[in-house]
């Protein structure tokens, strides 16, 4: 009797039913969610506008330069949409794995692990883009109030910008995440993003550093994210936009598969 | 629940089915079919190899050689398909604690690709077949172990399973919580759900299975009714002495010196008691007062699949 309705492709649907348990799950605890707006904010008003105020102009690399505020707003959205993403990944996919048995009772369904790994970097994206979206929000909002934080209508694709650096960070948190043995070992994981939230370029332009340590900076995720939205609010895009994309897109794929090859060793045995 | 058409041959069906964790050798071997509308059980006692075959069934294990189909398909390249069909009650209550009780079921029905709206219609009408309507909207958590036990049997029943794989269903349940959910297998079997089974209970084993094989350290050691298998491996009737021991006696066995030799069938020494097994416990009674022992208590009654387990598993302690 289904049959016979259009219904689109299971390889769509089946992701999105963990998509739906983790809705009804947070349902009743939306405040959660929420207080993951305030941080990238927090940051802004403290960083932005604060430190800012004692700080002139930031060279942009291509002799323009910006004020402070306009510097550091894209990579705190990307640190946003990368904490975002590992936020649902790490220590919640970790609980659901281990502890509440989630998956073990989701393989004895039609539903295959590609579908359940699927479905959660599609949480952690739809979640995380709630606070990119909320973010460019209160920066669009600035600029009606004469602060702007977007030089350029570019500036509008740093959401789609967000979502790919989220799905890089969610495929590689979960991949990460199946290989944790105890709580402890995400220890080691905040010691690989607190470095990287720091030294990205994020909070000043890796000019600072002898040029070894650029290369190696060049070559992580963050920095990549941070490039390539800080283009786009800024107005200063070009061809390394296309090897930010690329790379991110990348990881988070290969994240998946990972993800979804470990799933299978965990559970299925 | 739903209507399965006429199979041709077994739903389950193992020739050879092994499974192996690095050395260790889970299922040795095993030869056994289930034929649709067939309640079957797997009995024998812990570390059996039990669950690893039934895991093996439900797809969610790769068998390490052998044959099996399920369905006729081969559950490493048809494993959706199979379980789609299949309702799984896992040992362990895999309950989703996080929502509700309506809500583990109707979530279960979109894993199973089911519109919202007929999940929810399966989904009250599975919680009033298990008498958990009235508990719909609270969390898992509070839930008794039988209760949690109903509901997983109702989440196993979303997708109108043909065939349920039930892996030891009444462990740890209280006497009323057990009769309830035999009651609840009992009415799905008529209803023409194969029923698939492990315990480790012989009352559960002669309550629910038409028929069942013993497995004892990855092996299947018989296979049969519970009838048949009590008619085969052990007499009809056995009876059992209880003897008071003596303040001084540190032996471990009992002094009979002999004196029950030729009674009976066969002769079992406990502890505290002999189990006599014989056709006509009343005569071997009246005999071995005879020969001169004075039990303490003396009890005749019919052997049991009980009787049948041991026999065959031995009684010394599996871990």
């Amino acid at each position: 009797m289904l049959a016979l309705r259009f219904s689109p492709p299971l390889a769509l649907t089946r992701p999105t039913n963990i998509v739906s348990r983790n809705m009804l799950v947070y349902r009743r605890s939306a405040l959660v969610i929420i207080s993951g707006f305030f941080e990238p904010l927090f940051y802004l008003f403290s960083m932005g506008f604060g430190v800012g105020s004692l700080i002139g102009n930031v060279p942009l690399g291509n002799g323009s330069s910006v004020s402070y505020a306009v510097f550091v707003a894209p990579a705190l959205l990307a640190s946003a949409a990368m904490n975002g993403a590992i936020y649902e990944t790490s220590n919640n996919f970790f609980y659901k794995l281990k502890y509440a048995k989630l998956y073990d009772a989701i393989i004895s369904t039609p539903m295959s692990l590609t579908d359940v790994a699927r479905g959660e970097v599609m949480w952690a994206l739809l979640r995380g883009s709630l606070y990119a979206i909320g973010f460019i929000v209160v920066i669009v909002m600035l600029g009606f109030a004469g602060l702007g934080l977007l030089t350029s209508p570019l500036g509008l694709l740093a959401f789609p910008a967000a979502t790919i650096v989220g799905f890089a960070f969610a495929g590689a948190g979960l991949a990460a995440t199946t290989f944790v043995r105890k709580w402890r070992d995400f220890d080691y994981l905040q010691l690989a993003l607190m470095p990287m939230f720091l030294f990205s370029g994020t909070f000043y332009p890796i000019d600072a550093f002898p040029p070894a340590l650029q290369a190696f900076i060049q070559v992580t995720p963050l920095y990549r994210g941070v490039h390539m939205i800080r283009a786009l609010t800024t107005g200063t895009p070009d061809a390394t936009l296309v090897i930010d994309a690329v790379y991110l897109l990348a990881m988070g794929t290969i994240g998946l598969a990972i993800t979804s090859r470990r799933l299978g060793k965990l559970l299925q045995t | 629940m739903v209507e399965t058409s006429p199979q041709p041959g077994p739903l389950i069906r193992a020739r050879g089915l092994r499974k192996c964790f690095g050395a260790f050798t889970a299922v040795d071997g095993v030869d056994f079919e289930v034929a649709p509308g067939e309640a079957f059980g797997f009995l024998g006692p812990n570390g059996a190899g039990k669950t690893s075959t039934m895991r093996m069934i439900g797809t969610v294990s790769p068998v390490t050689s052998g044959e099996l189909t399920v369905f006729g398909l081969d559950p490493a390249r048809h494993g959706a398909a199979i379980r789609a069909r299949l309702g799984v009650v896992p040992q362990a209550d895999t309950l989703d604690n996080e929502i509700s009780v309506l809500e583990n079921l109707m979530i279960y029905g979109r894993y199973f690709d089911l519109s919202w709206a007929e999940s929810r219609r399966r989904a009250k009408e599975l919680l009033d077949f298990v008498q958990l309507t009235e508990r719909s909207n609270d969390k898992v958590e509070p839930l008794s172990g039988g209760m949690k036990r109903r509901l997983v049997i109702a989440r196993a029943l979303i997708n109108e399973p043909s065939l349920l794989l039930l892996d030891e269903p009444t462990t740890g349940l209280d006497p009323q919580a057990r009769h309830l959910l035999w009651d609840r297998l009992y009415r799905l079997k008529q209803r023409g759900v194969t029923l698939c089974l492990t315990t480790h209970y012989m009352d559960e084993a002669e309550q629910l299975c038409d028929r069942l094989v013993v497995m004892d350290q990855a092996h299947i050691v018989a296979e049969g009714s519970p009838r048949e298998l009590i008619d085969r491996y052990v007499t009809k009737e056995v009876l059992e002495l209880r003897f008071r021991r003596a303040e001084n006696e540190t032996d471990d066995s009992l002094q009979l010196d002999g004196k029950l030799d030729g009674l009976a069938d066969r002769v079992e020494q406990l502890p505290d008691r002999v189990l006599v097994y014989t056709a006509d416990g009343e005569a071997a009674a009246a005999a071995a007062y005879e020969r001169g022992l004075r039990p303490a208590s003396v009890l005749v009654r019919r052997s049991s699949l009980e009787d049948v387990f041991l026999s065959l598993t031995g009684r010394s302690l599996v871990e």
